[in-house]
């Protein structure tokens, strides 16, 4: 009993020795640069394992919060390589002042509390909007979908102030330091792998907090809670906004990490991509969220640098397997398999037979 | 006295047909009322209405001295109005210590929610005790048995201390042991609360009904103790005798 106990913060202290000691000292700087990318998709997963497994909520679009952080931190970086000019971009596309948009983002401080507070503010107006009138499900999916289809758009239209197409790229300077420098980048995947594990013991303490048991209420059965005085809008929406703060903070440090945001980095395709890797990994588990997102970043990675074009049907296949075979994902399958070894091993030694268990609940406790 | 609720005038149109048609009923505190009718009479309906979850066409609804027409249910909620479904609604996934302590949290504020729970606070140990539920206590609601469920939304109403409970056919699909069991867990929460009770069950309703309420067709037909209803010829014509009198031919 005491030794279950202790297998969550075991596996923990297990993952954060391998990405914190193991992975730096062995990973050459362009292999510990792409696990610092997957690690920010992780982040933006976790938010999506909090809003969709937790709460039902089905986010489409987490790639517009991605972006809203993404171009934030971006706009900072352009702004402060112009040195008082206006950014290269710009330039080109004949824009002669600096929009009014782009001037507060020279602030470093503006800039840094936008890239949390502006998804969450989004997400806040639209959540209360929307989850007020009882939007939910399908509807809820294809609306915010539709929100990344639209944004996409909007940044594409706007080449003098988006860069367009091409987004933002060519950055140099990140708070003083070189980004160019290995140094740098071996700094930036610290600072993602322990922000990564710090957003994950967070999202973890509200899962298992009261809120966390209200939210798992709302997923199953919205209308009853409304009959214990709570009201489901407000909780979603808070959800909905901390998914959206995750994803933003994630965009945020994909800028220096990866050199560029464009709009095909946050479109309906990687907010897809990102859910099916959650829903890999496994939904109902924040832990599964993130071996999600990175088992499918390291194998979209390795698969396409040997066969371009197999990846896509490779995805769409293992998500049609996942949801149709293991709708609980790696984590579910792993749970399963240790508890029929366990009762196969009890069997041997004791032949009174476990107590039953609910399914899912195994999983939420031990691994979520 | 003032009465607990007060129903006025009350309509429900759906696509023009008349589930309410014109309801007048008065609960005084304290009482158990037992609102009876065939399918269709208007009794859910009734209810409904006076949770939120429908809107009436026309008419009133006073709560303790506040109409509740237009609330929105959580609203009602919190102003003291407790409800079950016909069919239970538990959440599976949660333990049933969990379910009653979420319910018994209900006013606390959003943030605080955010603390993982110490501890069992008081009002949930005692419905853990009048439900009979303890020894399942970490159980998950999912494994509970049909009449274990129903005890567990009753208690979950409990720890909520409402003003006024309405159960929604509480013994429906109920095994005998467990009739019994849900008619002394109904009267010893009667004890200290305001019910009203819809129920078929004719048996339950002579073992545990003092006062009654008919409805038919939307309408309140008669309004009286369980012996008075029983005898009045009309409610055994559209209700528990219809068919002894199609039997022996007496329509007018």
């Amino acid at each position: 009993m005491n030794l279950a106990r202790l297998r969550g913060p075991g596996v923990f202290a297990v993952v954060a020795v391998l990405a914190l000691v193991v992975a730096p000292l062995l990973l050459e700087p362009f292999r510990l640069g792409l696990l610092a990318k997957y690690l920010c998709f992780a982040i933006v997963a976790l938010g999506i394992g909090l809003a969709w497994g937790q709460g039902g909520m089905l986010v489409l679009g987490q790639g517009v919060f991605f972006g809203l952080g993404g171009y934030a931190m971006a706009m900072h970086l352009k702004l402060v390589d112009a040195q008082g000019d206006l950014p290269d971009f710009m330039v080109w596309s004949g824009v002669e002042q600096l929009p009014a948009l782009w001037k507060p983002f020279a602030n470093p401080v503006f800039a840094l509390v936008m890239v949390v507070a502006g998804p969450m503010l989004i997400a806040t107006v639209l959540g209360l909007l929307v989850f007020r009138q009882r939007v939910r499900g399908a509807y809820f999916a294809i609306l915010t979908q539709a929100l990344a289809a639209a944004f996409v758009i909007l940044l594409v239209g706007q080449q003098g102030l988006t860069g367009g197409t091409n987004g933002l790229t060519n950055f140099y300077d990140l708070f003083g330091q070189d980004l160019a420098a290995d140094s740098t980048q071996r700094g930036l995947y610290f600072a993602v792998a322990i922000v990564t594990g710090l957003l994950y013991l967070g999202a973890r303490q509200l899962v298992g907090s009261r809120f966390g048991r209200l939210l798992v209420a709302i997923r199953d059965g919205e209308d009853r809670v409304r009959f214990l005085g709570y009201d489901p809008a407000r909780v979603k929406t808070v959800t909905f906004a901390l998914s959206a703060g995750m994803a933003g903070l994630a965009g945020a440090m994909f800028v220096p990490v990866v050199g560029i945001i464009s709009p095909a980095l946050l479109g309906v395709v990687p907010s897809l991509e990102l859910v099916v890797a959650v829903a890999v990994g496994g939904r109902f588990a924040l832990a599964g969220a993130i071996l999600g997102a990175v088992v499918m970043g390291y194998a979209k990675t390795s698969f396409s640098e040997q066969f371009a074009d197999g990846w896509l049907y490779l995805q769409g296949a293992l998500f049609i397997l996942v949801m149709t075979l293991a709708p609980k994902g790696i984590l579910g399958v792993a749970a399963s398999a240790r508890d029929a070894w366990a009762r196969r091993s009890r069997r041997r030694t004791d032949p009174e037979p476990p107590p039953a268990e609910a399914p899912g609940t195994r999983v939420m406790e031990e691994v979520g | 006295m003032s009465p607990m609720i007060e129903v006025r005038g009350l309509s429900v149109v759906f696509d023009g047909f008349r589930a309410i048609d014109g309801i007048d009923l008065t609960v005084e505190k304290g009482e158990l009322r037992f609102l009876i009718g065939p399918n269709g009479a208007g009794k859910t309906t009734l209810i409904d209405v006076i949770t939120g979850l429908t809107r009436p066409t026309t008419g009133e609804v006073v709560f303790d001295g506040r109409s509740l027409v237009g609330q929105r249910e959580h609203k009602i909620v919190r102003l003291g109005v407790g409800r079950t479904f016909q069919t239970s609604v538990v959440f599976e996934e949660l333990s049933v210590l969990e379910n009653l302590d979420l319910a018994a949290s209900f006013r606390r504020p959003l943030w605080s929610l955010a603390r993982r729970r110490r501890g069992i606070s008081d009002a949930v140990a005692e419905a853990l005790e009048t439900t009979g539920l303890k020894e399942l206590a970490d159980r998950p609601a999912g494994v509970l048995s049909h009449g274990q469920r129903q005890w567990l939304e009753i208690g979950m109403l409990l720890t909520q201390s409402p003003k006024l409970l309405l159960l929604d056919e509480p013994v429906a699909g109920m095994s005998k042991d467990e009739r019994e069991r849900t008619g002394e867990l109904l009267t010893s929460v009667a004890n200290d609360h305001t019910v009203i009770v819809i129920e078929h069950d004719m048996e339950f309703l002579r073992r545990y009904a003092s006062q009654v309420t008919v409805l038919h067709e939307g309408k309140v037909l008669i309004e009286g103790s369980v012996d008075q209803v029983r005898d009045d010829p009309r409610v055994q014509e559209v209700y528990l005798g219809r068919k002894r009198s199609d039997a022996v031919g007496t329509g007018t």
